[in-house]
């Protein structure tokens, strides 16, 4: 990751896999990926971890919490259990 | 959920419609805490920071100009009721500028290894969840707002500007910067996995 075109591609790798680079980059991108291990697996483990995150579970507020946001705003009457 | 649009909603709150409100949490909650938790990294603060969030935009309604969808105006809300708590609790922290303690540059990758070719199971134990949202935690506070916002609430990068009142090029340097320093923590751990098991 120490060359100039490594540092190029590291600065363009969100725009690439997120699909905003030009067809012009992309090609570049793309060349200079054939011949760098490095860079390859940069660019393969940060799409993965793009990817878990979106997989991540959502966490979800606790009923009880929930209850004393009701309470606090004087809503408990519309508090209908989940 | 209602699919009422905001406008339709905000000026039933703005008659003090409560009903509305209640619409209102059921709505926008789920997101409001999601997002809470992931600023301030535990439920207790979380918690007072979705209830502070309800409480200012319920009493700022008649401010809500409908420039931004009610979303985002509450992101906006609870960010800063976030940001004030977690600088109440470690105000030398989040005082400081992360840009000028990290500088311009990216971060230049050190973890090199490709662990990409793990089992599915390996990326989805708990350990691995654990591990995942401790990451987020361990991020620059300007870069974990950002990554939240963006991949994990779905917002656009227009939107994650406005709220955050920075330039588009702004978010996407940021949200690039969180996502190579995610990769370098999660790769550390899913190395040390792919090594184990070889």
């Amino acid at each position: 990751m120490e060359t100039a075109e490594c540092q190029h591609l590291l600065a363009n790798m969100s725009n690439y896999l997120d699909g905003e680079a030009s067809a012009e980059l992309c090609a570049e991108i793309e060349r200079h990926l054939s011949s760098c291990a490095d860079c390859r697996a940069v660019v393969d483990t940060l799409r993965k971890t793009v990817s878990l995150y979106h997989q991540l579970p959502q966490p979800e507020m606790p009923p009880d919490a929930r209850s004393r946001l009701y309470k606090s705003l004087d809503l408990s009457e519309f508090l209908n259990p989940e | 959920m209602s699919k009422e649009p905001d406008r339709l909603l905000v000026e039933r709150i703005q008659r003090g419609d409560k009903a509305a409100c209640a619409e209102c949490i059921e709505q926008h909650s789920p997101g409001v805490y999601r997002m809470a938790l992931r600023l301030t990294g535990n439920v207790a603060d979380a918690e007072d920071v979705v209830q502070e969030t309800f409480l200012s935009a319920f009493k700022a309604i008649d401010k809500f100009e409908g420039r931004s969808s009610l979303a985002t105006w509450l992101y906006r809300i609870t960010h800063n009721a976030a940001l004030m708590r977690l600088r109440r609790k470690q105000p030398d922290q989040v005082s400081v500028d992360d840009e000028e303690v990290f500088g311009e540059g990216m971060e230049v990758p050190s973890q090199l290894h490709d662990w990409c070719c793990l089992p599915e199971r390996d990326f989805e134990t708990s350990e691995a969840r654990v591990e995942m949202e401790q990451a987020i935690r361990t991020l620059p506070e300007k870069l974990r707002v950002v990554f939240v916002m963006r991949e994990l609430e779905g917002l656009s990068t227009e939107e994650t500007a406005q709220v955050l009142g920075v330039s588009i090029a702004v978010v996407k340097t940021r949200q690039h910067r969180a996502r190579l320093q995610l990769r370098e923590r999660l790769s550390m751990y899913f190395t040390e996995l792919a090594q184990a098991e070889a």
